[in-house]
């Protein structure tokens, strides 16, 4: 972004305030992440830099609050990781065979009512969640699902849904329906089509909701309030409880952890979109 | 030509037109039957709920049944002065049912929703009532408390009949029917809703604006920032937005509180004393702050997305034109970007409208929402029937906010990032 060099003053002047505010804005944004990194490591109970940690001083530092997250009896953090793994992946299983399936019914130009349809599918994304967790909870309490996994589990499908649709939808608006066409006239049936010519293709999207569906159970909290008991506790839930009773630094420690697997998430999403990108290049 | 009128047959001798109609229903059909798995369990896991939320927010059974002698004996009484004495001898016979179902308990609460001073009467009616003679029954209630002699207490029942009631959405508004069956306001001390529905669109008006006006700069950064820079920057995106929502208000939490690090750097830069440092969690302020940082990123990916689109042959033609740089920013480009705004500003305001969690835990008491009120009424007033009344409320608001944008700018206009 160098300017030109017959650049007149006053845009150069606000050329500079410009990046001046980007480079805030974005520290704004960032910045409130990496608090959480050296606090963790706090050897103190408080949830201030302590004068040794601003010294640097390595009896400041302790692995303590990890110690406390694993084998700490106060907070049932393993059985919470354990719930949190469980329901998100039974969830994203879930909506990702739901929702691909039906976006290949929406793809197809023979739906009728496809806007209708599309608003139904997508609405639990679009309703505020507070709301979405009264209607579900009513549901579940009549199912008598309250306080299962299989409840949280079937929640979580509704709320993780309309992401795979939207994703595997926009992958299948690039898709060329002539390979499929092809395959069928060499003889495969649609079964097979799908397993070896449109998934394949497809499968970047698939993933990408999938890993939205993914961080949309795992981070979910107002509906999980509403349906976990004691037994169904997850990683949020405690931290929920956490935060609002007293700020731990153990909390932290496990924040911590879930930024590594947010960036990990992220990650893999990015060359998932890129890889799309590539692959929707060619076709093009 | 003789032809046109000439049905075109298809090899199995079935005219074309009624084959190709086959073949498209029998397409609409597979498509629908792909389709179908997800719709039935949206439809009976989300939709029907929240119609089940409709028939709560409006059902008044509980009374209706309650009182069922009571009702039919009030069909005939014009409310205008005491009922007779059929009345009070229908309510003495329901009220010693539901003793022994041990349900007026919960009459008591029910009317106490209508008019104040039920609970206390109805106590004393239950322990005065076991020594009751037979006939006349209106005498000997209202011996119990000079307020069952008062004709206000019993139309106050008379109003509980109708087995569907508006109430709760009154009282969503802070009014309510009072004995005349005026819809009135509640006294202006006790209005606790509207100042926090206020609230709420204030909040999620300011934190649209902010969000805009932070997102703006750094989307058009990114959309013209060469692609290896951008896609270093866009991490900053995308690393918040992939974050737990709970990791990040908990680092608002340390930011935010008296000795945290913000108060540190203004009293370090001199900006406030240090045994006077701002407060800036658990009100307003705390709601405001984590919660732009927190939606920023739903405002940048549509922002970035519809710019990245926006060639920059444009804006160099607008500057050749002899256009200043504004004047080529706000003619050429700005109306460009409309539709990212658009989708930016319906999805952060939607989200805002609806907060719970993070209003919750900084937002202390001056900085809650409508959710926080709905969630309180779910899980420890239970009252259900008002919870869903209110979250009926907020939903159409939505609604209604959706209809405008897709009117204005159309809905398939937003995209994921």
């Amino acid at each position: 972004m160098a300017l030109p060099k017959y650049t007149e003053t006053h845009y150069r002047i606000w050329h500079y305030i410009y990046l001046t505010i980007c480079a805030a804005v974005f520290f704004f944004l960032i910045a409130p992440l990496f608090v959480i990194f050296p606090l963790s490591f706090n050897a103190e109970e408080f949830l201030v830099f302590s004068d040794g940690m601003k010294r640097l001083d390595p009896d400041a530092f302790s692995l303590r609050w990890y110690q406390d997250m694993i084998y700490g009896t106060k907070n049932p953090w393993g059985l919470a990781a354990k719930n949190s793994f469980v329901i998100a992946i039974f969830a994203t299983i879930g909506s990702v065979l739901l929702g691909t399936v039906a976006a290949l019914g929406l793809s197809s130009r023979h739906m009728p009512y496809k806007g209708l349809i599309m608003a139904v599918l997508i609405s639990p994304m679009i309703v505020p969640l507070i709301i979405s967790g009264v209607a579900i909870f009513f549901f579940m309490a009549k199912a008598g699902l309250a306080a299962t996994h299989t409840g949280i589990v079937l929640a979580h499908i509704v709320l993780g849904t309309p992401f795979v649709v939207i994703t595997v939808t926009a992958t299948l608006s690039g898709f060329d329906h002539s390979v499929t066409r092809a395959a069928a006239s060499l003889g495969s049936n649609p079964v097979n089509t799908f397993m070896k010519i449109t998934l394949p293709l497809i499968l970047p999207g698939v993933i990408s909701g999938g890993l939205f569906a993914f961080v949309t159970s795992f981070d979910e909290v107002v509906v999980v309030l509403f349906l976990a008991g004691l037994e169904n506790t997850t990683i949020p839930i405690q931290m929920w409880t956490g935060l609002r009773e007293q700020l731990s630094p153990t909390i932290l420690a496990v924040a911590t952890c879930l930024i590594v697997l947010s960036t990990l998430i992220l990650v893999t999403a990015e060359l998932l979109r890129r890889r799309s990108e590539r692959l929707r290049g060619i076709n093009q | 030509m003789s032809s046109e009128n000439k049905q075109i047959l298809t090899t199995d001798g079935i005219p074309l037109e009624v084959s190709l109609k086959k073949a498209e229903k029998k397409n609409k059909i597979k498509a629908f039957l792909l389709v179908a798995p997800l719709l039935l369990f949206i439809i009976i896991t989300y939709v029907f709920p929240i119609g089940d939320m409709l028939m709560r927010s409006v059902d008044d059974k509980m009374v209706t049944e309650m009182l069922p002698k009571t009702y039919k004996s009030m069909e005939t009484w014009d409310g205008e002065e005491l009922p007779p004495e059929e009345v009070f001898e229908a309510f003495y016979f329901d009220f010693q049912r539901l003793i022994e179902e041990e349900r007026e308990g919960k009459l008591s609460t029910q009317l106490n929703y209508t008019k104040n001073g039920f609970k206390s009467i109805i106590k004393k009616l239950r322990r005065k009532s076991k020594s009751f003679e037979e006939g006349n029954y209106k005498e000997q209630i209202m011996a119990v408390h000079k307020r069952w002699a008062d004709v206000e207490y019993w139309r106050a029942i008379k109003r509980r009949a109708p087995a569907y009631t508006y109430q709760k959405y009154l009282k969503g508004m802070d009014m309510y029917e009072n004995e005349k069956g005026e819809i009135v306001n509640v006294a202006e001390d006790r209005r606790v809703h509207r100042i926090l529905w206020l609230r709420t669109l204030e909040i999620a008006f300011f934190v649209t604006v902010f969000c805009f006006l932070m997102a703006y700069p750094i989307a058009h950064l990114l959309a013209t920032l060469p692609m290896k820079y951008s896609n270093l920057l866009m991490i900053c995106v995308l690393l918040p937005f992939w974050t737990s929502l709970l990791v990040r208000t908990a680092s608002w939490m340390i930011l935010l509180q008296q000795q945290g690090i913000v108060n540190d750097f203004f009293v370090m830069i001199g900006l406030v004393s240090d045994d006077n440092r701002i407060e800036m969690m658990f009100n307003k302020t705390g709601s405001y702050v984590a919660m732009t940082q927190i939606l920023l990123p739903f405002m940048v990916l549509p922002l970035y997305s519809v710019m990245k689109t926006i060639s920059p042959s444009l804006m160099r033609a607008g500057k050749s034109l002899g256009g200043t740089p504004f004047i080529a920013f706000w003619k050429v480009y700005f109306p460009l970007t409309i539709p990212g705004i658009g989708a930016g500003c319906l999805l952060v305001f939607i989200l805002a409208i609806g907060y719970y969690i993070t209003p919750a835990l900084v937002g202390g008491a001056s900085g809650t929402l409508i959710s926080n009120q709905i969630a309180f009424h779910m899980k420890s007033t239970l009252d259900w029937s008002f919870a869903s009344a209110m979250g009926l409320m907020l939903l159409s608001g939505v609604l209604v906010i959706y209809w405008l944008y897709n009117k204005l700018v159309g809905i398939d206009n937003i995209k994921l990032g």
